[in-house]
């Protein structure tokens, strides 16, 4: 018997992350332009680096209280309320967590029974299925397709809901496709919640990175607040990936079942990122209004160049993905990135890393400088047209 | 508007295409922006960021702290524009608090930053003194941190 049979059949049954394996390729080369990174170009502004030094300094150096910083808390209560007109209250109806990734986890813990089912609308972000399958739940994934926009619509989902469903999980502005719904979009999924009693975990993390009117926060719409998990954190918005700094606003029934878990498994999240993201909501707006126009300005940018290659791309409206559509060149996503990458030294994700339905798309991050976005369409074009003259 | 001047700000070599799609406006319409924005001066004059102690150029720059006794009907301008246009002269602010002009100098020598100060700047009618500051290590220049050292930490795929 060899060590890896002793490995939980559970762990052993998820797939590792496709985005890894090509990850392995692309880090042994040189040149490679990167259009595959999931997180800011920006470095965490001065003020909030520097908040943190100073925290050091003051040998701020501990464990916070479970539920994380009460200042902090209140910050985030401040912002939600201020952004979405949402009211939480600092104690009792938030939690902050490492990253959103740990507050999903909780979630996930805290809600599931063995069987219980959890709709996933796809292409989604890598960790949704695996979390569902970890807490021993069934991850139900429900395509979503570019004629739509990758937009959800509660249709589709009557498809798969059976009576065993029991959450819906959502992520908009989207991850890997910049999709994003509207408030009338938004309103329809909550009334099949409603009319299903589920539980709507949403994961808002891009929530800012939104260029086309505003985001709606799922539980700002009317009776959502109580069945509403809000997952949301500082990486993408104040460029803070590193930091590991999330939250969940929800039901204080719910938060504290999952607070119960993150007090025996993380007991807090670092202090030093939750003194950073007091300052990064005391005083970061601006910050966030600027990348927010740059991201923007390279979101035309990249949009404009695919659209000029003949490849098929609808518009993203947030997050820093583009989603092109590569199924004309006749490869699969994979074939197309690892040749692109061979040929061009250009590394993108491909779409099926996110989901079958991803197939035949990749990702492309925008979050890189203007000048790489150039430089990169233009390999993209070259390796494209070679592709047809085949 | 503001954006587009935003963007002209930190890098003008950008095409009138680029911008155009960047900022989602017509081509002619950057185009006639930028003439109106040169035409009226908004746009004072296209200048390049250069490191000239790399480039193995010496250069000396002095700041200079200059209190002048103001005119009547003229007040600190006609003073600051006698000072302004010596060539060796980069620039020229009206400051408030204990002195009245920051006048910056650049030469290639001590001496001669020097014997400028003393032979032309502090001659002027109307100055009334001067404190000569070395500059000894350029840093930021115009929201340009000359000499970055922050790297590109991030993985070349993440998820």
């Amino acid at each position: 018997m060899s060590w890896a049979d002793r490995i939980s059949p559970t762990v052993k049954s998820i797939p590792p992350s496709g985005i890894r394996r090509f990850f392995d390729i692309a880090a042994e080369m040189k040149g490679v332009i990167s259009l595959g990174v999931g997180e800011p170009d920006f470095v965490t502004p001065w003020h909030i680096r520097e908040s943190c030094i100073y925290g050091l300094n003051r040998g701020q150096t501990s464990y916070t209280s479970n539920a994380g910083l009460l200042e902090l808390r209140e910050e985030i209560a401040k912002s939600l309320y201020n952004d979405y007109q949402v009211t939480y209250a600092p104690r009792g109806e938030l939690l902050v967590t490492v990253g959103v990734s740990e507050g999903l986890d909780l979630a996930m813990r805290a809600l599931l029974s063995p069987g219980d089912e959890v709709l996933i609308p796809e292409p989604c972000y890598v960790s949704y299925k695996s979390c569902v399958i970890l807490a021993g739940g069934v991850a139900v994934t429900v395509p979503t397709s570019m004629k739509n926009e990758f937009r959800i619509t509660a249709q589709e989902l009557e498809q798969f809901v059976t009576p065993r469903t029991k959450i819906l999980l959502i992520g908009y502005p989207n991850n890997p496709t910049g999709a994003v719904m509207s408030r009338q979009n938004l309103t329809e999924i909550a009334e099949f919640a409603t009319k299903h009693d589920l539980i709507v975990i949403s994961d808002e993390i891009y929530a800012k990175l939104t260029y086309d009117g505003t985001h709606t926060c799922f539980s700002s719409l009317p009776d959502m607040m109580g069945r509403t998990i809000v997952l949301n954190g500082f990486s993408k918005a104040y460029a803070m990936t590193g930091w590991r700094i999330g939250y969940a606003a929800a039901n204080p029934d719910f938060i504290a079942a999952m607070t119960k878990i993150h007090q025996y498994t993380m007991l807090s999240a670092p202090i030093m990122g939750q003194v950073a993201a007091i300052e990064a909501l005391k005083r970061g707006e601006k910050d966030v209004e600027q990348m927010t126009a740059e991201y923007n300005q390279r979101r035309r940018l990249i949009l404009n160049g695919f659209r000029q290659m003949g490849l098929d791309c609808f518009e993203p409206k947030g997050a820093f993905y583009l989603f092109p559509s590569i199924k004309q060149t006749g490869l699969t996503s994979l074939q197309f990135a690892e040749q692109l990458l061979q040929a061009e030294k250009v590394a993108l994700v491909p779409g099926d890393a996110f989901g079958d339905s991803g197939e035949g798309f990749v990702r492309c991050s925008y979050a890189t400088s203007t000048a790489n976005i150039k430089e990169a369409l233009i390999r993209i074009e070259r390796f494209v047209k070679s592709i047809k003259n085949r | 508007m503001q954006e587009l001047l935003d963007l002209l700000e930190k890098d003008f070599t950008q095409s009138p295409e680029e911008l155009s799609i960047m900022l989602n406006m017509p081509v002619a319409e950057i185009t006639a922006l930028i003439a109106k924005f040169e035409s009226e001066q908004i746009i004072v004059k296209y200048q390049t960021i250069i490191d000239w102690e790399k480039a193995g150029v010496d250069k000396v720059t002095a700041v200079i702290e200059v209190k002048v006794t103001p005119e009547r009907e003229v007040g600190f301008d006609a003073i600051a524009e006698r000072i302004y246009r010596y060539p060796e002269v980069r620039s020229v602010y009206l400051m408030s608090g204990s002195y009245d002009l920051s006048v910056a100098v650049e030469g290639t020598n001590l001496r001669e930053v020097a014997d400028f100060v003393s032979t032309k700047l502090s001659t002027i009618h109307g100055v009334v003194s001067t404190t000569t500051n070395f500059m000894l290590k350029k840093y930021k220049y115009a929201g340009v941190i000359i000499n970055d050292q922050e790297e590109e930490h991030r993985l070349v795929v993440s998820p």
